[in-house]
C-alpha cells in the first residue's frame, strides 16, 4: 500500500516536472517565432529555433522579480514589488513597469531616474553600456535592491509553513497523552537536534545554543524539501541561492565568536602545547580558518543544493534536446534516481549543517580540559 | 581557453582527492561499525564531520577553479 502510494507520488512528481519545463518551452519558442518571424521568413524549418537548456536552467535556478505561479493549467505571472535605494532615495514601483523584459530593453522612468532589468539585476539605464552582459555590471552602476523577490516570498512562505507546523506541535503537548500526527513526526527530529547535536557536541552549556540550531535545522530542511517539489508555491531554489546560505554561515560566525571564551581565543592567538618560534604562525592559521569554517558552510550548502537542482534539470532538457522517444524513458528514470538521492542530500545537508555550527559553538564554549 | 583548462583539470584533481579521502573515511567506518556494531552512532557522526572537512577542501578548490573564466 504505502509502497504503491510511493511510486504514485515519484512518477506524478516527474510529470508535473517535464510538463512544466514543456510548456515553458513551448511558450519560449512561441515568443522567439513570433519575434524572429520577419527576420527568418527565408528559414524554411520553423521548429529549428535553438533551444538553449543552460539559459533556461539558469533562468530556472536565478531570483527574479516575477513570480511565475505554474502550476500546469493555472499559470498566471504575479508582478512583485521593486524596492530600490537609489541616488535620490527610496523608489517603489511594480515589476510590471519591466513588462517581462529581461534584456535591458524596456526602460522604466521612476523618480526621476532610468531604470533597465538585466536577467535579475536592476540597473540605471544611462550608467549601464547596451547589451551588458549580468555580470559585468558593477556595484555603481546599480541601485541597492531590497525588492520582495520571488525567493524573498519563498522564504516568507517557508517560515509561514515552520511557524504554524512548530505551534501546532508546541500546542500538541498541552493536551494528555502522547503526541500524535505532525506532532509525532516532528517531535523525534526536535529531540534528535537538541540530544544528539547540541548536547553532544556543545556540553553543559547547550541549552542557549537549542532555540538557533532547531531554527536552522527546520529551516535548511523544509527549504530543502521543498525546493524539490516542482509547483509554485514551492519549487523555488533557497538554500540554493549563495546570498542566502552566506547570511546563515554569518550568523554562525557572529554567534561563535561572540560567545568564544578565554580558552578559545588563547587557542587561536597563543596556541598552548607550540614552541614559542612556531606562535605566531599557528595563530596565523588559526585566525584564518576563523573565517574558512563559516566559508566552508556556505559552500557546502549553496554546492549541494545548486548541483542538485541542476543535475535534475539537465535530465529533463536532455528530452528537448535529442527529441527522440528513447530519451524520455532514460532521463525519466535517470530523473527519479536523482529525486531519491536529492531526498537523502536534503536531509543531510541540512544535518551537517547543524551538527558543524554545533561544533564550532562548542570549540567557542567548551573550558579547557588539559 | 588556458585558463579555462587549468580550471578544469584542477578541479578535476581536487575531486580525485576529494574521492579517495571521502573513500577511505566511509570504508573505515563501516569497517569499525562492523567490529563494533554499539558504536555506530557515534562513528556516523564522526564519519560525516571528517566527510565533511574534506568536502570543504574540494569546495575551496570548486570556488578557486570558477574564479578563472
Amino acid at each position: 500500500m504505502t509502497n504503491n502510494i510511493f511510486k504514485f507520488l515519484l512518477l506524478s512528481v516527474l510529470f508535473i516536472n517535464v510538463g512544466i519545463i514543456s510548456a515553458q518551452h513551448d511558450a519560449h519558442g512561441e515568443t522567439t517565432s513570433h519575434n524572429e518571424a520577419t527576420v527568418e521568413k527565408n528559414e524554411e524549418a520553423g521548429h529549428d529555433e535553438k533551444f538553449n537548456p543552460s539559459d533556461l536552467i539558469n533562468h530556472h535556478l536565478s531570483d527574479s522579480h516575477d513570480y511565475k505561479f505554474d502550476i500546469p493549467f493555472f499559470e498566471t505571472t504575479f508582478y512583485l514589488p521593486v524596492i530600490l535605494w537609489t541616488d535620490n532615495g527610496l523608489t517603489v514601483f511594480s515589476s510590471s513597469a519591466f513588462k517581462g523584459d529581461e534584456h535591458g530593453e524596456v526602460v522604466v522612468t521612476k523618480n526621476g531616474q532610468k531604470f533597465v532589468r538585466i536577467h535579475d539585476i536592476i540597473a540605471y539605464a544611462d550608467k549601464v553600456p547596451e547589451h551588458a552582459k549580468p555580470e559585468e555590471i558593477t556595484l555603481s552602476q546599480r541601485p541597492l535592491d531590497f525588492s520582495i523577490t520571488k525567493n524573498v516570498l519563498s522564504m516568507f512562505f517557508t517560515f509561514l509553513i515552520i511557524l504554524i507546523l512548530l505551534m501546532y506541535v508546541r500546542k500538541a503537548y498541552n493536551k494528555k497523552g502522547v503526541p500524535k500526527g505532525i506532532a509525532g513526526f516532528l517531535e523525534p527530529l526536535i529531540v534528535f537536534i537538541r540530544d544528539d547535536v547540541a548536547k553532544e557536541n556543545i556540553g553543559p552549556k547547550y541549552q542557549k545554543f537549542v532555540p538557533f540550531l532547531l531554527t536552522v535545522f527546520f529551516f535548511i530542511l523544509f527549504s530543502n524539501l521543498f525546493g524539490l517539489i516542482p509547483f509554485s508555491p514551492f519549487g523555488y531554489n533557497l538554500t540554493g541561492n549563495i546570498v542566502v546560505t552566506f547570511v546563515l554561515a554569518v550568523i554562525v560566525f557572529i554567534i561563535t565568536n561572540v560567545n568564544g571564551n578565554k580558552s578559545y581565543w588563547k587557542h587561536i592567538l597563543w596556541p598552548p602545547g607550540v614552541p614559542v618560534i612556531l606562535k605566531p604562525f599557528i595563530a596565523l592559521i588559526e585566525v584564518l580558518s576563523m573565517f574558512t569554517k563559516p566559508f566552508a558552510l556556505m559552500i557546502r550548502l549553496f554546492a549541494n543544493i545548486f548541483a542538485g537542482h541542476t543535475i535534475i534539470l539537465t535530465f529533463i532538457t536532455l528530452i528537448f534536446v535529442f527529441k527522440n522517444w528513447g530519451v524520455p524513458f532514460a532521463s525519466g528514470f535517470a530523473t527519479i534516481f536523482m529525486y531519491i538521492s536529492e531526498l537523502l542530500v536534503a536531509f543531510l545537508q541540512a544535518y551537517v549543517f547543524t551538527l558543524l555550527s554545533a561544533i564550532y559553538f562548542g570549540m567557542a564554549v567548551k573550558e579547557e580540559a588539559h | 581557453m588556458p585558463a579555462s583548462l587549468g580550471a578544469g583539470i584542477g578541479a578535476g584533481l581536487a575531486a580525485i582527492g576529494a574521492g579517495i579521502g571521502i573513500g577511505r573515511i566511509g570504508g573505515s567506518s563501516l569497517e569499525a561499525s562492523a567490529r563494533q556494531p554499539e558504536l555506530y552512532g557515534k562513528l556516523f557522526t564522526l564519519m560525516i564531520v571528517a566527510a565533511a572537512l574534506v568536502e570543504g577542501v574540494a569546495f575551496f578548490a570548486v570556488v578557486v577553479a570558477m574564479q578563472s573564466k
